[in-house]
């Protein structure tokens, strides 16, 4: 590992994993110690370092989502210590560092929770539902022509950067994971008010309100209390202003759109 | 269905009738609170027998009385249904958890904080309203009005009821606290010049109207 530090002292962690065969079995929490943890590695090596000892023993190894392990693909999951993503903000589970916790800590780490989002196997969960809510909807038709010509659309700097706030959204599922009643409104209203925000987006506005929250509602995920947890938890930070939007698009949609 | 009982059989569509229906219902605490103040006039308990007697006559009164039922019914239809919805989707809880990182307790309490409320006012309603509407209260000596002051009187010499009265207005003022802005946001009425002082506005309204209503118990048990 480059940078790192050869004084860190090493950890050993005692860690409580929640284990399920597959979608149809039952799981349980099982406990497994870790030992020589350097505070450089990240979660997911961490996890790395212990399923490799898993092999060693010839038990089956921990099955956990990640891909890119640089904070951007949305891959990377797990309810660790009660907390999506882990104890620190604004950071995905890869991002999170083992200097974060101390030598001779337990740690608890589920899969997200959500009706919606089914245990395919430990603590990996199917999130597909979040891909047949933005096929409802989360997209813009056009047809590719010629190039257009730079700044040819008008947008103003707020707006691009609202909307590009929005767009940050990688679609990890924290805050489903994070929400008291595992409900989808922050994701879906990032997809919807990134969409609703630019003028390439105002002509399918109505429907894409409309068709999206029909299928969140269809998937499963609970209402909104607007407790915030989503937004605290989001790892980049999406707002919740995005919620409040949707809200008042979904009700301009629904006063005023064809769609009866 | 058609689009209108779809739209409000949404997720969304459903916080938009609780909101709504709360906001409603905080105007209802307003006027409630304005026309209790009477009761700390200092004669006797007539202005106030008078004001009651009014609202349990009057027929615009009579007639804002089921928008006031059809308010509360609402409200705690569409909460019994979200909140189900809400727990079938999480079926299985996280073994470990630490909401209190991410959120308030009001906010995630808001059906416990709403229950306790329901049951304050069956009580309210027995000791006050049922009498007061439907007779069982005696007469003002030569007045054609009933005496309510007496009834409050002799109630709020219990401190049982004082306790569950004061209690509720607790539990009234973390409902708001969190209800009140919730329920701007819920209509998507956000913007950065009105929601902090749509928040602020909240916190004051929440906790000077349940002042106001606790005041009450606790005054008629230790100055009446």
């Amino acid at each position: 590992m480059a940078g790192s530090n050869p004084n860190a002292k090493l950890m050993d962690l005692t860690l409580k994993v929640w284990r399920q065969k597959d979608k149809n079995s039952p799981g349980q929490m099982v406990t497994y110690p870790v030992k020589g943890i350097s505070p450089d590695m990240s979660f997911l090596e961490m996890m790395d370092v212990l399923n490799e000892d898993l092999l060693r023993k010839g038990e089956d190894p921990i099955a956990f989502d990640h891909d890119c392990r640089e904070g951007i693909c949305g891959m990377c999951s797990l309810y660790i210590n009660g907390r999506p993503h882990g104890p620190e903000r604004g950071t995905t589970t890869c991002q999170l560092h083992m200097r974060h916790f101390k030598d001779g800590d337990t740690i608890t780490v589920e899969p997200w929770r959500a009706a919606a989002f089914p245990v395919h196997k430990d603590l990996v969960v199917d999130r597909s539902a979040f891909e047949r809510i933005q096929q409802a909807g989360g997209y813009i038709s056009v047809n590719t022509g010629g190039v257009p010509d730079a700044n040819a659309i008008p947008i103003p700097k707020s707006i691009a950067d609202k909307a590009f706030d929005a767009a940050t959204c990688i679609g990890c599922g924290a805050c489903v994971a994070a929400c008291k009643n595992a409900s989808a409104m922050l994701f879906v209203s990032a997809k919807v008010s990134q969409l609703a925000l630019l003028p390439q987006g105002k002509a399918e506005r109505k429907t894409r309100v409309e068709n999206m929250v029909a299928q969140m509602d269809i998937e499963g995920f609970g209402a909104c209390s607007n407790t915030g947890a989503c937004a605290a938890e989001c790892p980049v930070g999406i707002s919740m202003e995005n919620i409040n939007m949707l809200r008042s698009e979904y009700l301009y949609a629904k006063a005023t759109s064809e769609n009866i | 269905m058609n689009w209108f009982t779809k739209t409000f059989s949404s997720t969304v569509g459903r916080k938009i009738v609780m909101s709504v229906t709360g906001l409603f219902l905080c105007s209802f605490l307003v006027v409630h609170l304005i026309g209790n103040l009477q009761l700390f006039r200092n004669d006797g308990g007539e202005a106030f027998n008078i004001y009651s007697d009014f609202m349990a006559h009057n027929g615009i009164i009579r007639f804002m009385e089921i928008i006031l039922v059809l308010g509360f019914l609402f409200h705690i239809y569409d909460a019994l249904v979200l909140t189900r919805r809400n727990k079938a989707a999480r079926p299985v809880a996280y073994a470990n958890s630490h909401p209190e990182e991410n959120s308030s307790w009001a906010s995630r309490n808001m059906g416990l904080l709403g229950t306790v409320i329901l049951v304050f006012l069956i009580v309210h309603l027995w000791n006050f309203f049922v009498p007061a509407r439907f007779g069982g209260l005696e007469a003002v000596p030569d007045k054609d009005y009933d005496n309510l002051y007496s009834e409050i009187v002799l109630a709020f010499k219990n401190p049982i009821y004082v306790a569950i009265y004061v209690i509720s207005m607790v539990a009234l003022a973390y409902h708001l606290i969190h209800g009140f802005q919730s329920a701007f946001q819920t209509l998507g009425l956000d913007h950065k010049k009105y929601t902090p002082f749509i928040q602020k506005f909240g916190v004051a309204f929440s906790i000077l109207i349940c002042l106001g209503f606790a005041s009450i118990p606790l005054y008629f048990f230790f100055f009446v």
